[in-house]
């Protein structure tokens, strides 16, 4: 008898997380199928295939919703800002990690209150135009490198308590100098924490729509966020087209996804993604 | 060794310098500029006190809406995400379910998703006539439910944090799975030797044990929470009339408006808000026991 109780309450308990796997899913694999279809049938969204599979959305897509253009510069943006990013922070976490006394401690809280503030965009509005970086395809890399800075630095710092401070002082005796300590002994041996920022601050520029919804109003500066939703106003009748303008979006993080699975649920478990 | 001299403070100038001039001095400015008129349409700048706070707190604004509607789309969202995702994590971590690590990878493909996609997948996925959900329904024969899910006044707010907590709860799953490993297995054997039923062992070893884990992430969904905007912005924009609309959607509406000044001052009253958690936030924050 308990061993029937016990079958039954697996199937059950298999059964309600195929559900929820389901409910996730469903979403994704409606959107791919109806990006296939025709405008009329597309306007009935369903689970069934399409009776002749349309590829042409693609190309249509492609080439009304200005995506190459969009696709570079979003590549663009999150790789600038990226190794800006990896370049501050891993020099900051560095010292501020091995010497925690004074100005250095303040700094650090100074930086990680970041994770929390929000930013204020109309003051920044100003504050961007002050330093002529609004409207600028630099202005909004450096915009994105700063507002991701808290987070990587938080971190990072976490990861540089792990290297062995002996290390430092060997070279030290060998007689390297700060700066050849931090550039050839220390640098290689942050390699694990640079793929974890690498991926996860990437994920984050190239998901973001805020920043140049604000800070950008020259289409042809537009990544791919602003683009596809640029897009979906302005076709939203034909929601074949606008399901594979999507799809088109989603295939880039979906890639980094599957590739840098490990480094992003190596930083998710340390506890500290955004939102 | 002299650390000052090793560690040099300069190695910190340039992540300093960004951090300073793009997230804390607009910051700071914004509250400047809050207790003035300014404004897209005239280039004079008058101070007027305290006027831009009376507007939001006075009599019954549109504002106050934005704020209760902020603060209960943290407090839902971050209930409903912390529950889904404990639930699923020990579902997921059981012996007897198939397919786990490829169910885990599934449910929390979302997170690396924008949430402005997100937003525009629903969007299209919760259309009256034309969107998938409502034709299931029909479908299977349950057209009762079927509702203008994101234009009844009524049940929009409900819908858009449903949403919500599609996206969110698969990180919640992923951080209590990470925290569920490092819990020895011992307990829940010397539990089980004496007698302790599953809610038993649930209640007294591994929720005390996974406390610091969800204190964390709450702490990141809340900040998130009163943050929100994209995802509010693509499925609703903030309507059906003032509906669904949050203090960052307001900000983003003030802005596009020319009121420049009404924008800064709600953004300002999500900073001191915020300020007024940063300490328990930090706190909770650098006591993380998972690595």
């Amino acid at each position: 008898m308990g061993n029937i109780k016990r079958t039954v309450g697996h199937v059950i308990a298999n059964l309600a997380s195929l559900f929820i796997s389901l409910i996730v899913l469903i979403p994704l694999v409606v959107l791919v199928i109806n990006s296939f279809k025709t405008s009329a049938e597309a306007n009935q969204m369903n689970l069934s295939l399409p009776k002749e599979w349309v590829f042409e959305n693609y190309a249509i897509v492609i080439e009304q919703g200005k995506l190459v253009s969009a696709f570079f510069n979003g590549l663009l943006y999150a790789t600038c800002s990226v190794v800006i990013i990896v370049a501050v922070v891993s020099a900051a976490a560095f010292v501020i990690s091995r010497n925690q006394k004074g100005i250095n401690r303040f700094l650090y809280y100074f930086i990680i209150s970041g994770i929390a503030m929000p930013i204020n965009n109309v003051a920044l509005m100003k504050v961007m135009q002050a330093l002529h970086l609004n409207n600028t395809r630099y202005g909004i890399i450096l915009l994105y490198a700063a507002i991701n800075i808290p987070l990587s630095l938080f971190l990072a710092y976490g990861f540089i308590d792990t290297i062995p401070r002996e290390i430092d002082e060997a070279a030290v005796i060998d007689g390297c100098t700060p700066v050849q300590l931090f550039i050839k002994v220390i640098a290689p041996l942050l390699k694990p924490i640079v793929s974890t920022l690498f991926v996860l601050d990437f994920m984050a520029v190239w998901n973001d729509f805020t920043m140049p919804l604000y800070y950008l109003n020259n289409s042809s500066k537009w990544p791919m966020t602003l683009a596809v939703y640029n897009f979906f106003g302005a076709f939203q009748n034909s929601w074949n087209l606008v399901a594979a303008d999507i799809v088109l979006t989603l295939i880039p993080v979906l890639v980094i996804f599957i590739l840098g699975q490990k480094y992003i649920v190596g930083g998710v478990s340390a506890g500290a993604v955004k939102g | 060794m002299n650390r000052k001299k090793l560690y040099p403070w300069y190695f910190a100038s340039g992540a300093a310098i960004l951090f300073f001039l793009l997230c804390f001095l607009p910051g700071v400015l914004g509250i400047a500029y809050s207790f003035t008129d300014w404004n897209n349409f005239t280039t004079e700048i008058n101070f007027v006190g305290l006027h831009n706070y009376k507007r939001i707190f006075e009599g019954n604004s549109e504002y106050l809406l934005y704020i209760f509607n902020t603060v209960l789309f943290t407090a839902v969202t971050t209930i409903a995400k912390t529950i889904v995702g404990l639930a699923l994590a020990l579902l997921l971590t059981r012996q007897f379910i198939k397919f786990k690590n490829f169910q885990r990878m599934i449910i929390f493909s979302p997170q690396v998703m924008s949430f402005l996609v997100v937003g525009l997948v629903f969007k299209s996925m919760l259309h009256p006539t034309t969107g998938f959900l409502n034709n299931f329904l029909k479908d299977i024969g349950l057209d009762f439910l079927a509702k203008s899910w994101l234009t009844d006044l009524k049940i929009v707010f409900p819908t858009v944090m449903t949403v919500d907590t599609w996206k969110g709860m698969g990180y919640i799953m992923m951080v209590v799975i990470a925290g569920l490993m490092s819990i020895s297995p011992e307990y829940y054997e010397a539990a089980s030797i004496d007698g302790a039923t599953f809610f038993q062992q649930l209640r007294n070893i591994t929720i005390p044990l996974l406390k610091p884990v969800l204190v964390n992430a709450t702490v990141l969904n809340v900040t998130y929470g009163l943050r929100v905007f994209d995802m509010i912005y693509s499925l609703t924009n903030g309507g059906p009339g003032n509906a669904t609309g949050v203090i960052n959607t307001a900000v983003y509406k003030e802005f596009s408006r020319g009121d420049l000044a009404m924008g800064t001052t709600l953004s300002s009253v999500l900073f001191f808000f915020v300020l007024a958690l940063l300490y328990f936030i930090i706190r909770a924050m650098e006591s993380k026991e998972v690595e």
